[in-house]
């Protein structure tokens, strides 16, 4: 028999423990093979599983596996080997059969080469694993295999080893950004740990205008224009802003020079109307709605740059001058569109303005684009008995002249872009799919004008009574909104190979920024900056159902401000359920779980249980830590920002574990040893924070800054940390001082949760003015003042009765029941004024 | 999942009361009820224990060689075969279609345990492999088919489909 085994290897262990004890002759030669231990039989068949191998030693030299053994054997491959990192591991009652233990042994000696032992439930292992570890053989198989270097002999088996699977078994979407790292990165890793932070760096304030710069990555971020009309949902508000805005708030702490624009685009049909509904200008209109968006996005902790509008004279300037230059280069064709025009108001009326009867299927009340009934698309000109919505009259079809962006023209320039775009830039996968199905469609001419008042006019003289259609000069806002941020705009926009541009967006706006856009830009032929990178996420649904203004569904605007729960919390939320590869949904259940969970439970708790602070060793714990630091590192730059999130609560958790398991609060107290080691693991933790909170710092600023005011953490932490490639350093050392602890979280309650979910479900009217708030009392805790009023006289009332019976000396039981009345009504009351029920002590009989 | 292939693998072993079962733990592991002692844990156990319940020993390996090898592929079920990913199962399939290169069974000549289980945990494997690929694994073909046809061994599982003939030539692999 031969049998293979390798260095470092821990099944080995195994193998070479049993074939000492059982005195079964075999040659032992070192070889490095791909699956080792293996065993040649002498009949020429392998054995290559180290269980299997044990299992023949034994039964050669006369020791059988009894059932329970088979047992222990299946549990250990396959569920102890995984567990190869873990060091909390259950085990059931000691045992005395050999085999097993040493299966046991092997894997569990090479995690505790440091001096923890079980205390607690779990003590018992401790006599179980002295008795074992004391048999000869075991001793001197460790000592083979490992060569006297403990943890270190077995570390370049391991890293060799495939990432543990997860128990769901087949995963779909395997996570490529898991590598094993090399003796010099770990090295490299613990020489950075002992620096510290007196080498780095200090970050410095932002300064304005921020302009691209030589030599350094400069990053050009824009979200999609909320359109002002509109007061904003959570899905808008995780579709755009606040996805930027903590890939910003990242792109800032690396180091990176960015800039993030953003603001309200403003022109178009719907603030006509709403003007007209209003009683308003629209410039009115914008103004009002625009400080709204303004106010719920400041709420939101949304740090742009520059928050603007497009509706400014740089807009014009920059429109306009676009427009020319595709009308010089020959990129537009005129041509005439016929469209239905209210004589009454003097306007042409866009196709939802018009109802008539659908010329297929009679329905009377068919809108001028498509049919409710049928459904099939028409045009406003082919309804029969049309009628402008606004005043009942009919229309006139009129010939109307507009101009037409040749995107045919543009296509073999906007393919060539693409395709080194989509290649070198990170774009994701939906808006790849999206921009790929516009193209196989065909591109056809698009209409640039529209015949409105309320729009940037277009400068040419046949077109004197025309605006741009908003989708054409919308994303010009982008430029026009960094114009008046700077004078210098050009130096990002006119700039593509200094600027990186990142434009996110939910995936409805994908073709406008992928094909339209940039072939206004190409065709303008001014060396424009187009998108090296498009963002764009799916949508958010709200519960089981989409969220709707109209019908009072969902949370909208500042709602969310109103709820009590903290802004970071509402980020931390919608980051978590980011729609990224496919729709999700927001859940109020679910909200309340994570936050009572991960917020509260892991993260909190984490960072409450620290106590004091000694300097550090390394120890390998901190190479899990480093491992999820890369991980994230690399996941957020591909803005795969959920998972990035989920990488930081799992260093959250690996916190817990080393503190659950060390006990330095119980160590502390011990001997010399124990004391430093609790020192150390405090020490270890207390670093891990400072780290979690800078982490924290692109998804929950405030909490971040919590974080660190409770450790009383240098501000240089911040930059050192994400700076270049990233680092973890040692930034509180010994003797530092922390601040006061106190708690980051709130939980939140099962009934509180409820009530919200039943205020956002679609039973409040829609937009009811101020006035109507002053009637409607009931809040949350069902405190009614009204009622209140109405039962303090019924008590009243009643104790006058219950005091009357007792002077008559009534009947026991008539008193009895009346006294039960009133006491139920003095209940009812406390209710109503916000009270504790309790009732107050009973007051004795008194005797007369 | 488990269980059922242990009540098929009871009905093959004709045992004629059937076992209760329960499972554990997030995956399922299958328990045995047993009336004269503890309870026993783990699909490869409780199969081995059924066998020597219905008195076929023989069908756990007849020397100590065997009986290691069919240890060994009743672990591989329980550990590779039952978490493997999409990459991993190209590479399951290869190195079993070297290894049935020159064996009927995989415990040499003789039909058992391991056999069985192996069939079960692959069926699902070999359900989604087209044409080509079950000729370019052939051995491991060969095997399954055999198996599966085997008298009383396929019982919750439908059969899969196995040309006779060839229709790639040697050229396509």
């Amino acid at each position: 028999m031969e049998l293979f085994v390798s260095e470092g290897n821990p099944h080995c262990l195994k193998v070479l423990a049993a074939l000492e004890v059982t005195g079964v002759q075999c040659m032992v030669p070192f070889l490095s093979r791909p699956t080792l231990p293996a065993l040649l039989l002498p009949t020429g068949l392998h054995l290559f599983s180290s269980n299997a191998i044990c299992r023949y030693l034994f039964e050669v030299s006369g020791q059988e596996c009894s059932e329970f053994c088979n047992q222990w054997l299946e549990w250990e491959a396959t569920d102890l080997q995984l567990c190869l990192n873990c060091l909390y591991i259950g085990l059931y009652d000691p045992f005395c059969d050999l085999l097993p233990s040493f299966l046991i042994f092997s894997l569990l000696s090479l995690l505790f080469h440091f001096p923890v032992s079980f205390t607690g439930e779990h003590k018992s292992v401790n006599g179980w694993f002295d008795r074992v570890a004391s048999i000869h053989s075991c001793l001197s198989a460790a000592q083979k295999v490992l060569q006297g270097k403990g943890l270190q002999g077995m570390k370049s088996y391991m890293q060799r080893q495939p990432a543990p699977q997860s128990s769901q078994g087949r995963n779909t979407q395997p996570c490529n950004c898991e590598r094993a790292f090399s003796e010099e990165e770990l090295e490299a890793a613990i020489l950075n740990w002992s620096k510290g932070l007196s080498t780095s760096p200090l970050a410095t304030d932002r300064q304005h205008p921020i302009l691209p710069q030589e030599g350094k990555r400069n990053i050009l971020v824009t979200s999609a224009l909320p359109y002002v009309n509109n007061v904003p949902h959570l899905g808008n508000i995780i579709g755009c802003v606040l996805s930027a805005d903590v890939f910003s708030r990242y792109g800032r702490l690396r180091g990176w020079n960015l800039l993030f624009v953003c603001g309200t685009d403003e022109y178009g049909t719907a603030t006509e109307n709403k003007a007209r509904e209003e009683g308003l200008t629209p410039q009115l209109i914008c103004d009002k709605y625009h400080a709204v968006h303004s106010s719920i996005y400041k709420w939101f902790q949304i740090d742009f740059d520059f928050f603007g509008r497009t509706t400014t004279e740089k807009q014009t300037e920059i429109a306009q001058d676009i427009f020319w230059r595709l009308h010089k280069n020959g990129f537009l064709v005129e041509d005439t569109v016929e469209q239905l025009r209210c004589e009454q108001c003097q306007r042409f009326l866009a196709d939802r303005f018009v109802e008539g009867i659908c010329p297929h299927c009679k329905y009377p009340e068919a809108r001028g684009d498509q049919c409710d009934k049928c459904g099939r698309l028409i045009n406003a000109v082919e309804l029969r008995e049309p009628q402008c919505k606004v005043c009942r009259q009919t229309p006139v079809i009129r010939s109307s002249k507009h101009l037409f962006l040749d995107l045919p023209k543009l296509e073999t320039q906007l393919e060539q872009w693409l395709e080194k775009s989509t290649s070198t830039g990170d774009w994701t996968t939906n808006a790849k799919q999206i921009t790929r199905s516009w193209l196989r469609d065909g591109l056809k001419p698009r209409c640039i004008t529209r015949d409105l008042l309320w729009g940037t006019p277009v400068p040419h003289p046949d077109f004197k009574e025309k605006v741009f259609y908003v989708w054409f000069d919308a994303p010009i806002g982008y430029l026009s909104i960094t114009a008046n941020y700077t004078d210098e705009w050009e130096k990002w926009w006119k700039n593509p190979h200094q600027v990186e541009l990142y434009n996110f967006m939910a995936k409805d706006n994908v073709p406008f920024h992928s094909v339209v856009f940039p072939c206004s830009l190409l065709g303008a032929q001014d060396n424009y900056t187009l998108v090296s990178h498009l963002v764009a996420t799916e949508y958010l649904n709200y519960e089981d159902t989409k969220f709707s203004k109209s019908r009072g569904v969902g949370v909208f605007g500042d709602m969310a401000k109103d709820t009590g729960i903290p802004a970071d919390v509402w980020r931390f939320y919608l980051l978590y359920v980011r729609p990224e590869g496919q729709d999700s949904a927001f859940s109020w259940a679910d909200m309340a779980l994570k936050n009572n969970s991960e917020l509260l439970n892991n993260l909190g708790n984490f960072i409450n249980r620290l106590v004091m602070v000694i300097c550090v060793i390394m120890n390998s714990y901190l190479l899990h830590l480093i491992c999820e630091c890369y991980s994230l590192f690399s996941l957020s730059e591909k803005k795969l920002i959920r998972d990035a999130l989920k990488h930081i609560l799992n260093i959250s958790r690996h916190g817990n574990q080393y503190i659950q398991v060390n006990e330095p609060w119980k160590n502390i107290k011990g001997g010399d040893t124990e004391r430093q080691r609790a020192g150390t693991v405090t020490g270890v933790s207390v670093n891990i924070a400072c780290l979690l909170s800078v982490m924290l710092m692109p998804y929950m600023p405030e909490v971040s800054q919590t974080i660190r005011n409770q450790l009383n953490a240098p501000q240089s932490c911040v930059s050192t940390m994400l700076q270049d490639n990233g680092t973890f350093v040692c930034s509180l050392c010994a003797g530092h001082r922390i601040g006061t602890v106190s708690p980051l979280f709130q939980k939140l309650e099962a009934d509180q949760i409820e009530a919200l979910k039943k205020r956002f479900g679609g039973q409040q009217p829609a937009a009811v003015p101020a006035p109507a708030a002053a009637v409607e009392v009931v809040t949350v805790n069902g405190v009614d003042p009204e009622k209140a009023k109405q039962l303090t006289q019924a008590v009243a009332e009643q104790g006058d009765k219950v005091r009357a019976l007792k002077a008559q000396n009534a009947e026991k039981t008539v008193i009895t029941a009346e006294v039960a009345k009133l006491l139920d009504l003095k209940k009812q009351l406390a209710l109503a004024e916000g009270k504790s029920p309790e009732p107050a002590p009973q007051k004795g009989k008194k005797k007369k | 999942m488990a269980l059922r292939e242990l009540s098929s693998l009871e009905k093959y072993l004709g045992l004629k009361k059937p076992n209760k079962y329960s499972t554990q733990g997030d995956k399922k592991v299958p328990v045995l009820q047993n009336n004269n002692g503890p309870p026993l844990l783990g699909l490869a156990t409780i199969a081995c224990h059924l066998a020597k319940e219905a008195k076929r020993p023989e069908l756990l390996g007849d020397t100590a060689e065997s009986r290691a090898v069919v240890q060994q592929w009743l672990e591989y079920r329980v550990t590779k075969l039952d978490s493997c990913t999409k990459e991993d199962i190209k590479f399951i399939l290869k190195d079993l279609n070297l290894y049935l290169q020159d064996k009927v069974y995989l415990a040499g000549n003789r039909f058992t345990v391991a056999d069985t289980l192996m069939y079960y945990g692959i069926h699902p494997l070999i359900v989604d492999l087209a044409i080509q690929e079950k000729e370019q694994y052939v051995n491991v073909t060969r095997w399954f088919d055999h198996i599966q046809h085997y008298p009383g061994v396929r019982h919750h599982l439908p059969p899969v489909v196995v040309l006779k003939n060839r229709i790639y030539t040697s050229r396509h692999h």
